[in-house]
């Protein structure tokens, strides 16, 4: 079977077990682009949650529709206060197309409703397309199945038809489905080992498993439900690569940052459960075979985790009256850009109601003034993203990261105050590499830039790429981004990696001139001993202040950049 | 179905410790716990909510008054009674809007009766009570400044819509979040009582108990709660008990003096570092039936009270936590 086959087999299994309990699972994450193979998953679900009460949600729902509110329209004509039902407030599999776009605000309250448990499920439709767009974290934690489909064909997929019958009765069974004590130890023990913290993973590893033990018309959950728990929860939310043990050595020796490990062999502790349950390495065996290829990857470039983001992805509008936070509305006149409050407008002729009826004697309509129009405002200040393209090539590079490093840290100490997100770039020998990508967190940070590589060439060209598409991605969130550049060398490297001396300043020349189109602030700080002039000519280019600087400091960088990026 | 039980949960300890505090004396000002997803810091303040005793508050008040004598002129309160109500928790949502927290014009009675009635918010609800802010530090910041100030003065004051309303708001802020999603202003940091930094239980055994329980309790509350319902109630028991006997505990000048070494050692700003930890001390020793409060009750609150007063420093490496905890080592031996 390909692999493809193998993973939509998986597929199949988890919407059974979902389809099973929606609302112990919490949820699926299933990222996919929108295709022919997603929408067959799709149609599956609908096919048999036939019985539930399906709702869609959008990334932008208000609180209104979310938690219920006064029906304007109905409470005008009836009377009396018409309230609306919240769709958070009855039982219910939320759809949530486009759940990539999902904010911070929205991600709590979902959250928060999930846990609650009053059989809310959520399917959230991650249509991502790059890393950084993902799941709000928050949310991911919450939901139990993980389905990835960016790989999968459609040749792979036939269409998914989910036995209804064979469901029933599996639902039946659900709730008398027995677990052996020792099943909690070995899911509790195999996340551990994959470096999963969350507590809520094995949780929903184990309701997983008594699903699949349901659907195989079991009344006990044996060593294939837990594989297949730990293939479907576990094995997506894995942070590390678990190492063999070592039958003889039962302590554990690949995560010396855990020593506490139990020496128990599980293998001892179920005899009176007269199972064969798998040991946890059996179980460890399984996930690393679903392990994604590209793990190693993405943990050596950091956890893959990212903080939360708004991806609002509709650029930079910073007028007073369409997004942002909302102010209180104003009296003032329709007409132009301006949006009238409704609401508002309503509750200011609230009061004369009673008046006007009788001074007009017209009982039957509302009567709103002039004077009771209030339009709405918003105040947008946009967050600043200070992108550090830093050399890390040649001799001086371990100091002078340190040195960026020490900057990044101090602005960030200011974070708050000053809505800057920092990011770093670094480049040296081939190629230019993100090792931070923009955030607020003092933490984060710290945690990221505890090691940082150095030596090699000095691909100018492409660390200047690498700042260019940051910032693009940080304007798309509506920050306003600047390049601060720190280097103390000529390009020796160009884009295609090669060393050509020629060719590698040219590509730098075009990159910064790519930068000065976008019209960003930013600044070029010449580290070297003396200044270089490629280097003033490459500020004329990106269209910024060029600053010798040699021997700076973390304090004198932080006040050098923030001086020169802050508008006078 | 009651909330999972807050002396089922596991480990945790130095955030147990801080809520059992602000629950004999909520003037320690609020409990701030930051840590990993998935630690239970939202099940710890909802299963404080169940395990506080009630208090005795007039029925029909908005803002929970003690007696009819504080029933504020605006409220049209019918039932006069004083009953015995559960201690309120209130969540505050991130994206609650300003109207929800302070309260504002009641559209209801202004669309149906032409009358200017105030509808009061979140604030008038957790009067003598909590206020429960997950994710605190994705707070909008307009909302943050509110805050503050209420914190502060203990009152909420609304002037909008032709309305001018003022309300008694004594709450014991609660605020839970992950510090990887941002920094908190430190304002705000400052007006939290206690901070607690909470990790994933890193011992197998211990998340293992974890998983246990919560799934007992998720695969059948009842019997779960009923288990464990003694231990809970000798636990409310023993606040009360402990709030009764906060008057009696001495704190000696030797003490004082150990306050302030510690609070200028450290170099926190204010006066509230010192305060703070002299009322999460001498609650302590309350809860712990001694008389008086000695060293070792301090030691035990030093981390909680003063991690979160320190001024920030990028490049420290260590954490604060260390800092507080070297300088306790220093001042107390």
């Amino acid at each position: 079977m390909s692999a493809g086959e193998e993973r939509w087999q998986r597929v199949n299994l988890a919407l059974a077990c979902f389809v099973l309990d929606p609302a112990a699972m919490g949820g699926i994450w299933l990222r996919a682009r929108v295709g022919p193979v997603r929408d067959r998953v799709q149609d599956a679900l609908y096919a048999a949650l036939q019985g539930h009460t399906l709702r869609r949600l959008h990334p932008g729902i208000g609180d209104d529709a979310l938690f219920g509110g006064v029906d304007l329209s109905a409470t005008l004509a009836e009377g009396r206060v018409v309230r609306t039902k919240g769709l958070l407030g009855q039982p219910a599999v939320l759809m949530m197309p486009m759940a990539e776009r999902v904010k911070a605000g929205l991600a709590a309250r979902l959250a928060a409703a999930l846990d609650a448990q009053k059989g809310l499920s959520l399917v959230a439709l991650d249509e991502g397309a790059e890393p950084d767009e993902t799941l709000a974290s928050a949310l991911a934690d919450r939901l139990a199945i993980h389905i990835d489909l960016a790989e999968q064909g459609l040749t792979d997929s036939p269409d998914l038809a989910l036995d209804l019958e064979a469901l029933a009765e599996a639902r039946a069974l659900l709730p008398r489905v027995t677990m052996p004590d020792s099943a909690i130890a070995e899911l509790a023990e195999v996340a551990t080992r994959l470096g999963i913290g969350s507590l809520r993973a094995p949780l929903q590893a184990l309701a997983v498993a008594r699903a699949s033990a349901a659907l195989s018309g079991e009344d006990r959950v044996e060593s294939a439900d837990l594989m297949i728990a730990v293939e479907l929860v576990l094995a997506p939310r894995a942070t590390q690569i678990p190492e063999a043990q070592q039958d003889s050595a039962p302590e554990d020796e690949a995560e010396p940052d855990k020593p506490d490990d139990p020496e128990d062999n599980p293998d001892q502790t179920d005899d009176e459960d007269r199972i064969d349950l798998p040991p946890a390495e059996m179980l460890l065996e399984a996930a690393r075979a679903m392990l994604p290829p590209d793990l190693l990857a993405r943990l050596a470039a950091g956890r893959a985790v990212r903080a939360s983001q708004s991806a609002s992805g509709t650029g930079a509008a910073k007028k007073g009256n369409h997004r942002g936070r909302p102010l209180p509305s104003r009296a003032g006149r329709p007409g132009g850009d301006a949006r009238v409050d409704l609401v508002a407008t309503l509750r200011a002729a609230a009061p004369w109601q009673p008046m006007r009826r009788k001074l007009a004697d017209q009982h039957d309509r509302l009567h709103i003034r002039m004077s009771d129009i209030r339009l709405r405002q918003f105040e947008e200040t946009s967050d600043r993203a200070i992108i550090f393209v830093v050399d890390a090539s040649g001799s001086a590079a371990l100091a002078r990261l340190g040195e960026a490093k020490g900057a990044i840290e101090l602005l960030l100490g200011q974070a708050y105050a000053r809505r800057d997100h920092v990011a770093l770039v670094a480049f040296r020998g081939e190629g230019a590499e993100v090792l931070l990508p923009p955030t607020r967190s003092l933490v984060q940070t710290k945690r990221r830039l505890s090691q940082l590589p150095g030596g090699g060439g000095t691909p100018l060209a492409a660390g200047l790429r690498a700042a260019l598409e940051l910032a693009l991605l940080a304007q798309g969130k509506g920050m306003t981004p600047s390049v601060a550049l720190l280097t103390d060398g000529r390009a020796n490297v160009d884009l295609s990696g090669a060393a050509n001396r020629a060719q590698a300043a040219d590509d730098a020349t075009a990159m910064a001139q790519a930068i000065r189109a976008r019209g960003w602030p930013g600044i070029v700080i010449d580290t070297g001993v003396r200044p270089t002039a490629s280097l003033g000519a490459l500020a004329r280019d990106m269209g910024v202040p060029y600053l010798p600087l040699p021997r700076a400091d973390a304090r004198a960088l932080s006040a050098a950049i923030d001086a020169s990026l802050t508008p006078a | 179905m009651g909330p999972f039980p807050f002396s089922a949960i596991v480990g945790q300890e130095d955030m147990k410790q801080a809520m059992i505090l602000t629950a004999i004396d909520p003037g320690i000002g609020g409990v701030l716990v930051f840590g990993d997803r998935g630690t239970g810091k939202s099940t710890a303040v909802r299963g404080l909510a169940a395990l506080l005793p009630p208090i005795a508050a007039v029925a029909g008040c908005p803002v929970n008054s003690e007696h009819e004598g504080q029933i504020p002129d605006w409220a049209k309160v019918t039932d006069r009674e004083v009953v015995q109500k559960p201690t309120p928790v209130i969540d505050l949502p991130l994206g609650a809007t300003e109207d929800r927290v302070v309260g504002a014009l009641d559209i209801e009675k202004a669309l149906t009766l032409g009358e200017k009635a105030f509808e009061p918010g979140l604030l008038a609800r957790a009067n003598r009570g909590y206020l429960y802010i997950d994710e605190v530090n994705l707070l909008e910041d307009h909302l943050v400044d509110l805050l503050l100030d209420v914190a502060q003065s203990g009152l909420n004051v609304v002037e909008r819509e032709g309305l001018s309303i003022r309300h008694a708001a004594r709450f014991v802020l609660v605020g839970s979040g992950n510090p990887e999603e941002g920094e908190l202003r430190p304002q705000l940091l400052d007006r939290f009582g206690l901070s607690v930094e909470v990790t994933s239980p890193k011992d197998i055994d211990t998340r293992i108990e974890v998983i246990r329980r919560r799934d007992a309790y998720d695969r059948d509350p009842t019997s779960f709660l009923t288990n464990w319902r003694g231990t809970d109630m000798d636990l409310r028991a023993q606040i009360v008990m402990a709030r009764g006997a906060l008057g009696q505990v001495e704190a000696g000048e030797d003490r004082l003096r150990d306050c302030a070494e510690l609070c200028v050692a450290l170099g926190s700003d204010g006066l509230r570092g010192e305060l703070t930890l002299l009322r999460a001390a001498r609650a302590l020793a309350a809860f712990d039936s001694d008389t008086s409060v000695t060293r070792d009750h301090l030691r035990r609150v030093a981390p909680s009270a003063l991690r979160h007063r320190l001024r920030r420093d990028p490049l420290d490496e260590a954490g604060s936590t260390t800092r507080v905890e070297r300088v306790v080592e220093e001042v107390l031996g």
